[in-house]
């Protein structure tokens, strides 16, 4: 096993799949000439030539529009938003057409594209720039929505973007960019769609994905000390989500709490809390709790974003309010 | 008109109160200033009176529930009446006149015969209405044909939940301390009103654990005898004086479940093993390796142990279920010089003791002043739980058998 | 490099195409037969949702899409109709599209707004005003990539022009020196506001001018003077000498959907009777009767065969079954969705 950053991890995935499939391309604002603006495409242009590392103008209606078309005649785009705060410019590509292309066509029409790039909050970034959009994506129906927390799965799960034959939304972090991990040397993919387990537990479930995954850890670890024993269940994809996955784990903990970095209303959590609401009623022991981004827009000073962020000690009161503990 | 009995607010801060037992049955007589039941306030048990003259026509709530200031549990009215149903504010009857008493005969309480049973198409449920439970804690009860009814919720508001179920099913819990018995780890003791307002004036007055200290100075004389002794027999015996505490607090803790103990919110937890947490520093702070049952263990077995588990802990290698759990802990600084100190209780524990230096003293025996080996302790002790003259006598207990070790086994 | 150049004027002594002629004018024709079909059908609820006809505009679907080849590829917006039949979809799959019937081109799922068929290139029938541009731009972009000489035309109205997504698709074509053609279908009207009270110039061709590529104005009531222009931008696209845009003007005769009248609040009977009378179907005819290519007996033939194929299509859709309830979930995602 190497050990790589969560960036070098998605770069070597876009190397391998741009290797293995020639109808792969990238394409966004400064993806080629200069390398990426979270390098996330280093090397590329040197190594797969203009056709196929673009650089466009900054039009991401224009570009997300081009990729999709010639993703709906059979190319395997991968379209680099700069941040998903930009990608607002380009919902009605994404949304109207990339993700029912399929379905108003009768099935005569795929859409196999991968839109990708940093979502959510960095740090000081203000409102514009500071924003996560999951819920948004994993409303359409036609859509997958991918969000890794760890350089292995990022790997594992861009090449599996790929190579789907449905469009796929996947949301990195740019605080997740630098975040190192142990990646396989051999070559894998990891399945779209299955959640997994970053933490055993049998008291209560922490439902997280991308940026929660590891205050919910460290939440894990501070409520350890405490005697309550947390499962750690990282989505990895929210749409699809692993249903299976979550049910099976509030059926051995009975209580929830799902951490998300968005706002709360119609939230991931939202959905998650209604799944297991209707499906596991009865293994429920406390009622759910969910953590997330107060109800406003990201202020820029720095105390003022703390106390809006999910974090850790959150995590950890809404852990032991399931437990009756708080 | 039938009258309402209310539960009364007993005393100036009660907000609530456990029907400890009626006086009355339905079908009895009963005459203005009756005494109608005896309620547990947060302060004592008080008498709850009547109100208004006639028969008891229904009793609402069943003994030992415990009834908000205000809510109905009970109705006096004329023998055969209607009790008004659901949340009716009916009137209250005329103001009771004074009327010429037959001063009730108490009788023995009784069922009412069905004859009267007008008023009996009785609510049972009582005016509180259904059951709170958490749905898993529904289904336990389901599958082990448990009543929901019979369970006390100890979750907010009284909710049921899983532990509450799990626990009535559990067999009997032994409720004194003694010989550690599989199966019966632990007594849960309800909170009586007066321990709820202990706890909440307490929490009032000085943070989430009102904490309080007592320190006490031991004479370790006999104590570093023993030890030199031991130590002479066995040459590769290797064990500290922390290890002789770790055992001796764990004896002494046994017969003071009172300290073994955790605060629960709604309950104190009294174990009946003793599970001593260790303080141990490590670079990034500290952590609490847990020796379980100590007071079943030797000496020997308590000193290895603890040395794997302190050194497994400064390389970060414990895993969660060997740093959870303890029912107590042991904070020692003796060997950094310290004399003596306080140390913070780890929640939900009840009790924390912090071991200073050992060092010489001048102090006066028997009249005549020499030098003797002397260290301090001290017990911080979460007063929701311990109460001073509880902690005090664990300590007079502990401090026994470290100035006379055999203490320990007598 | 721009260059905007006016086709407004046809060449009267034009033969080239003549071969073609009948074809062009049949098709013509059913369009138009089609359309007035397709309204009655909505009258009586046969048709729902929007229903948006091609009336009046025959010329431009008939003129552009006749100089493509079978490997190209052809994007609209929601009046499709017309440009769907032109590309050689049958009557049957487009009226059974408009019913909502399994056989329909889309299934059923797609509706008058939604017409597609990949075996022929035409990729939708798409609903929201300039979504449609970026993605022509895209077709030609694969073409680029792929290296093939395939050239994408894309159709929208000249209210279109005036959205983001048209400048933005296409300054990179022109940038990149796509091989697309965008065609304004200017008829004048977006829904009910003029051209005039929309668009800061009426002069959409120069447009072309801001993204390094050709813009020409043309006549869309004379398909062949539709067809020649064409014929010039494909050229150039199949050369790899870069798109071009044509602003083809040309006017509805109808409503903007079926919930409209043809005239009403925003544009005047006398204007709408004013431009019917110079109908692409007859300056067609006309042209051939001067060329002896078609006399009163061919019309009637022409005409009866257009007949016969509309009723067919219409009893067709009718008789179709509707989808199976379990193409509700079908086609959502592909069909094994597990990946690798």
């Amino acid at each position: 096993m190497a050990t790589m950053t969560y960036r070098d991890a998605l770069n070597a995935a876009l190397r391998e799949e741009m290797t293995r499939d020639g109808d792969v391309y990238l394409m966004g604002e400064e993806v080629a000439e200069y390398d990426g603006a979270y390098k996330v495409s280093r090397g590329l242009l040197k190594e797969f030539g203009p056709l196929r590392v673009v650089d466009t103008p900054i039009a991401e209606l224009g570009f997300t529009g081009i990729g999709v078309g010639s993703a709906m005649v059979g190319l395997r785009p991968v379209i680099e938003m700069m941040t998903w705060n930009f990608a607002l410019l380009a919902i009605d590509q994404i949304v109207n057409v990339a993700a029912k292309i399929r379905y108003m066509s009768g099935g005569q029409v795929a859409c196999p594209i991968v839109f990708r790039g940093p979502g959510g909050a960095a740090l000081q970034l203000g409102a514009q720039h500071s924003q996560a959009f999951e819920s948004w994506y994993a409303h359409i129906p036609g859509l997958k929505v991918v969000m890794p927390a760890t350089p292995a799965d990022a790997k594992g799960l861009l090449k599996a973007a790929i190579r789907d034959d449905d469009p796929v939304v996947f949301i990195e972090g740019e605080m997740l960019y630098n975040v190192k991990g142990e990646v396989p040397d051999e070559e894998y993919v990891t399945p779209i769609g299955v959640a997994d387990i970053k933490r055993a537990g049998a008291d209560a479930t922490i439902v997280c994905h991308s940026k929660t995954v590891k205050p919910s850890l460290q939440a894990a670890k501070t409520l350890a000390g405490e005697g309550i024993d947390c499962e750690v269940l990282d989505l990895r994809t929210i749409r699809p989500l692993d249903v299976e996955a979550i049910l099976r784990s509030v059926a051995k903990t009975n209580r929830l709490v799902i951490a998300e970095e968005g706002w709360g209303f119609a939230g991931v959590g939202a959905e998650v809390s209604d799944l297991v609401q209707r499906e596991a009623f009865d293994d429920l022991d406390a009622p759910i709790r969910r953590v997330h981004q107060a109800d406003v827009p990201m202020p820029y000073n720095k105390h003022l974003e703390k106390a809006a962020k999910t974090d850790a000690p959150k995590i950890a009161s809404a852990v032991r309010a399931v437990c009756y503990r708080d | 008109m039938a009258t309402k009995v209310v539960m009364e607010a007993l005393s100036p801060t009660m907000e609530e109160g456990i029907l400890v037992e009626w006086k009355k049955a339905e079908g009895d007589p009963v005459t203005t200033g009756d005494v109608l039941a005896e309620v547990e306030t947060d302060k004592a048990v008080m008498e709850l009176v009547a109100r208004a003259d006639g028969v008891m026509l229904k009793l609402v709530v069943a003994a030992g529930a415990t009834v908000p200031v205000a809510e109905v549990v009970g109705w006096i009215g004329e023998p055969g009446e209607a009790v008004p149903s659901g949340s009716d504010d009916a009137p209250a009857a005329a103001p009771a006149a004074a009327p010429a008493a037959a001063p009730a005969a108490p009788t023995p309480a009784t069922h009412p015969e069905p004859a009267a049973a007008v008023a009996a198409p009785a609510v049972p449920a009582a005016a509180s209405g259904r059951i709170k439970a958490s749905p898993v804690a529904r289904r336990m009860a389901e599958e082990r044909g448990l009543d929901l009814g019979a369970i006390t919720g100890s979750g907010p508001e009284g909710r049921i939940i899983k532990r509450d179920v799990a626990a009535t099913t559990a067999t009997p819990m032994p409720v004194t301390g003694g010989a550690p018995t599989a199966g019966a780890a632990f007594t849960d003791v309800a909170n009586s009103q007066m321990r709820k307002a202990i706890a909440k004036r307490l929490v009032q007055s000085i943070g989430p654990i009102p904490t309080f200290y007592l320190t006490a100075e031991v004479d370790m004389e006999r104590a570093t005898e023993a030890r030199e002794a031991l130590l002479a027999r066995d040459k590769d015996g290797r064990f500290s004086f922390n290890d002789i505490l770790i055992r001796t607090t764990a004896a002494a803790l046994a017969q003071h479940p009172a300290v073994n103990a955790w605060w629960m919110d709604d309950h104190i937890r009294q174990w009946q093993d003793v599970h001593i947490g260790v303080a141990v520093a490590i670079d990034e702070g500290l952590i609490t390796p847990v020796i379980r049952h100590a007071n079943t263990k030797s000496l020997r077995a308590i000193s290895a142990e603890v040395r794997e588990l302190a050194g497994r802990a400064r390389a970060k290698k414990l895993a969660p279920e060997e740093y959870t759990g303890a029912t107590f802990t042991i904070s020692n600084l003796g060997m950094f010089g310290i004399d003596e100190f306080t140390a913070i209780i780890n929640p939900p524990e009840a009790g924390i003791l912090a071991v200073g230096r050992i060092e010489p003293k001048p102090v006066v025996i028997d009249g005549a002043v020499v030098i003797r080996r002397r260290m301090r302790l001290t017990l911080s002790c979460d007063h929701r739980v311990i109460d001073g003259a509880t902690g005090a006598q664990f300590l007079q207990t502990l401090v026994g058998m470290l100035e006379h070790p055999l203490a320990m086994v007598w | 490099m721009a260059v905007s150049t006016d086709r407004r004027a046809p060449s009267t002594s034009e033969t080239r195409y003549s071969a073609e002629y009948r074809d062009w004018l049949r098709m013509m024709v059913l369009i138009r037969r089609f359309e007035e079909r397709a309204g009655e059908a909505y009258a009586v609820g046969q048709i729902g949702g929007f229903c948006h006809l091609y009336i009046g505009q025959e010329a431009v679907a008939v003129g552009t899409i006749s100089a493509l080849r079978a490997d190209d590829y052809v994007i609209s917006a929601y009046r499709e109709h017309g440009q769907a039949l032109a590309r050689g979809m049958s009557s049957r799959s487009v009226m059974a599209e408009l019913f909502g019937k399994a056989t329909g081109c889309s299934g059923g799922k797609g509706g008058s707004m939604h017409l597609f068929d990949s075996s022929l290139g035409f990729l939708g029938g798409h609903g929201i005003v300039g979504g449609q541009i970026p993605l022509g731009a895209g077709f030609a972009w694969a073409a680029k990539y792929r290296k093939t000489d395939q050239v994408s035309l894309t159709f929208f109205g000249e209210a279109a022009a005036n959205i983001g997504s048209f400048h933005e698709a296409l300054n990179m074509a022109g940038l990149w020196k796509l091989p697309a053609i965008f065609v304004i279908e200017n008829n004048g009207y977006g829904m009910g506001t003029a051209m005039k009270r929309a668009s800061a110039i009426d002069d959409f061709a120069i447009r072309a001018d801001s993204y390094g590529m050709p813009g020409v104005s043309v006549d869309g009531q004379d398909v062949l003077t539709v067809r020649a222009a064409m014929d010039e931008a494909v050229e150039r696209a199949r050369a790899g000498e870069g798109p071009t845009l044509m602003d083809i003007q040309t006017y509805r005769y109808v409503g903007h959907s079926m919930s409209d009248a043809p005239h009403g609040t925003y544009r005047s009977k006398d204007e709408v009777e004013e431009r019917r009378s110079r109908d692409p179907l007859d300056v067609l005819e006309r042209r051939m009767r001067e060329l002896n290519l078609i006399d009163d007996d061919g019309m009637a033939e022409l005409a009866a065969e257009v007949a016969a194929e509309v009723a067919d299509a219409v009893q067709f859709a009718e008789e179709s079954p509707e989808p199976d309830a379990e193409q509700l979930f079908s086609d959502v995602y592909a069909p094994n969705q597990g990946t690798v």
